[in-house]
């Protein structure tokens, strides 16, 4: 069942297009990703299913409703909102604690526990960030809409964050994610869609994108003899064949090693140095939206 | 929204520079002016009263147009300019409940503060009691409607908080001039006596309600009518985000 439904939305600020024509559907339970470069129209596809902007075109809904009518269901992190300099952590949690019917308490998961009676203002960037994420699953949402949910984290709060994310997933909130780091796409979303000048250039789970990638595996080694290009080219999962040196350099497809190491095998030939690398979502992201080879736009 | 005001009556007390000032300062000033023997004796330039007792309504501006235009604006222009209204709209509660309870915290502090000089006043200087209480209740409420108005049109209307308070501070100036603040009203030209009786806050009101009969109900009637205007106003104009 479809928990977020957007079909055909267009806003425009002034002249400027910010998004055009995008659909898409998220799923109860769901990690939907959302990429791409900056004003690519991330934000404002977001903030309209957070009900903050109404779109000039097309609909949007929520649990099936208006988004500003379900707003007690959704839970939201914002980029760029703080709060008064001078509210502490458990002002801030009791604060809006009070808006929502069921209130959740998210400040051990997040490790704020030791820092309540701190006020926003004196807080480092990674615990305003956690503030802000227990902000956003304080009404204990059916939806979360996390928009650069581990920016400014250091790596291991950024780790220990997507575990949470994982939790909450667990308890069956369905998540709507902003992202810059394809690491954290690959590792928490079920699906994500890429966004470019506004409108989405491709939506597929993670592996799927990367697997788009023409010669998304590729290996390197030097054989310990003679080896005929030909018929590393001939193999069916082979896209390419260079050579750098003595090393050859072949790419293709996912089963590309098995391929080539059977045929070295047959022949009796040892691979030197033998490395495997895999296209990464990063380089299918890069692909996707730096058009170095898409044209599709 | 208790707990709104709750958690900003915790911030305002915090900002204890801004707090203290606003609530003791103008007791601490009758007690200097008091302090020097020629102002709390009877003069006929002051109608037969003494300085102090003609100065308790320049005081009461102060508190309105300090509160009204030096805090509120400011609070309300960094509030939007930090997202935290943008931020309180993705809420089940509306973000003009903040401002709501921002006022309410902001009034309270003009009663604590009027109060204090009330029993400063009489306590130290034997300042009358308000002759007209109700009428000073009104002129404080109409006064400061008024004035926190004004201060949310330049809220609405400011591009940025550093704007805010700018402008904030020209209004402040002028306000505290007309009302009698800087050179106290018998000092003015007549011009600027009826021009002060009739901006914000009201000090001719304040004054008449305190010391004389009663107010002169054209002075409310037009502080009731510029918290409508200018609230009006700001109610159209303001951005939040």
């Amino acid at each position: 069942m479809a928990i977020i439904e957007m079909s055909d939305l267009g806003k425009r600020y002034g002249p400027r297009v910010a998004v055009d024509s995008v659909s898409f559907e998220v799923a109860e339970g769901e990690i939907f990703g959302v990429l791409g470069p900056n004003g690519a129209g991330k934000t404002t596809t977001v903030e309209c299913v957070a009900g903050l902007r109404t779109p000039d075109r097309g609909s949007v809904s929520v649990l099936g409703r208006r988004p500003a009518d379900v707003r007690a269901s959704i839970g939201v992190q914002l980029q760029d909102s703080e709060l008064p300099e001078r509210m502490r952590v458990s002002e801030a949690l009791s604060l809006f604690s009070s808006f929502y019917p069921e209130p959740a308490d998210w400040s051990e998961r997040l490790g704020l526990t030791e820092h309540l009676g701190v006020e926003f203002g004196r807080l480092s960037g990674g615990l305003k960030q956690r503030l802000s994420i227990a902000l956003a699953l304080v009404g204990s949402p059916r939806v979360a809409i996390l928009d650069e949910l581990t920016t400014g984290l250091d790596p291991q709060a950024r780790r220990d964050t997507w575990s949470v994310i994982e939790e909450v997933r667990a308890a069956g909130v369905t998540i709507l994610l902003v992202t810059h780091f394809m690491e954290e796409a690959e590792r928490l979303c079920d699906r994500v869609a890429v966004f470019r000048d506004g409108r989405i250039v491709a939506l597929d789970t993670p592996s799927a994108l990367v697997s788009r990638v023409d010669g998304a595996t590729r290996v390197r080694f030097v054989p310990s003899a003679a080896l005929d290009v030909s018929l590393l080219e001939a193999l069916p999962e082979v896209t390419g064949v260079s050579s750098v040196g003595e090393q050859l350099v072949v790419s293709g497809s996912e089963d590309l090693l098995h391929a080539v190491t059977s045929l070295l095998a047959r022949r009796q030939i040892v691979a030197r140095q033998l490395r495997v690398d895999q296209v990464s979502l990063d380089d299918a992201y890069v692909e996707l939206t730096g058009g170095r080879h898409v044209e599709d736009h | 929204m208790l707990k709104i005001i709750e958690i900003e009556a915790r911030l305002f007390v915090r900002d204890r520079l801004n707090s203290l000032f606003a609530i003791l300062f103008p007791s601490l000033l009758l007690l200097v002016l008091g302090a020097i023997p020629a102002l709390r004796t009877p003069d006929a330039n002051f109608g037969g009263q003494r300085f102090i007792d003609s100065y308790m309504s320049a005081l009461v501006v102060f508190t309105l147009v300090f509160i009204g235009l030096q805090r509120l604006p400011a609070v309300v222009a960094t509030y939007r300019e930090k997202g935290v209204l943008r931020r309180l709209s993705t809420t089940p509660m509306h973000p003009a409940r903040l401002l709501a309870g921002q006022m309410v915290v902001n009034f309270a502090a003009v009663i604590l503060s009027v109060l204090l000089l009330m029993v400063v006043g009489y306590v130290v200087f034997g300042v009358d009691l308000p002759h007209h209480p109700l009428g000073l209740a009104c002129a404080v409420v109409l006064g400061g409607a008024g004035t926190f108005a004004l201060g949310l049109v330049i809220a609405a209307l400011a591009p940025n908080a550093r704007a805010a308070g700018g402008w904030a501070t020209v209004v402040f100036m002028l306000l505290m001039f007309f009302g009698g603040v800087y050179l106290p009203r018998f000092m003015l030209p007549s011009v600027i006596q009826a021009i002060g009786s009739y901006t914000p806050p009201g000090v001719e009101a304040l004054q008449q309600a305190w010391l004389g009969t009663a107010p002169d109900w054209r002075h409310l009637a037009i502080m009731g009518l510029v918290s409508l205007v200018a609230g009006t106003v700001a109610a159209r104009t303001f951005r939040w985000e």
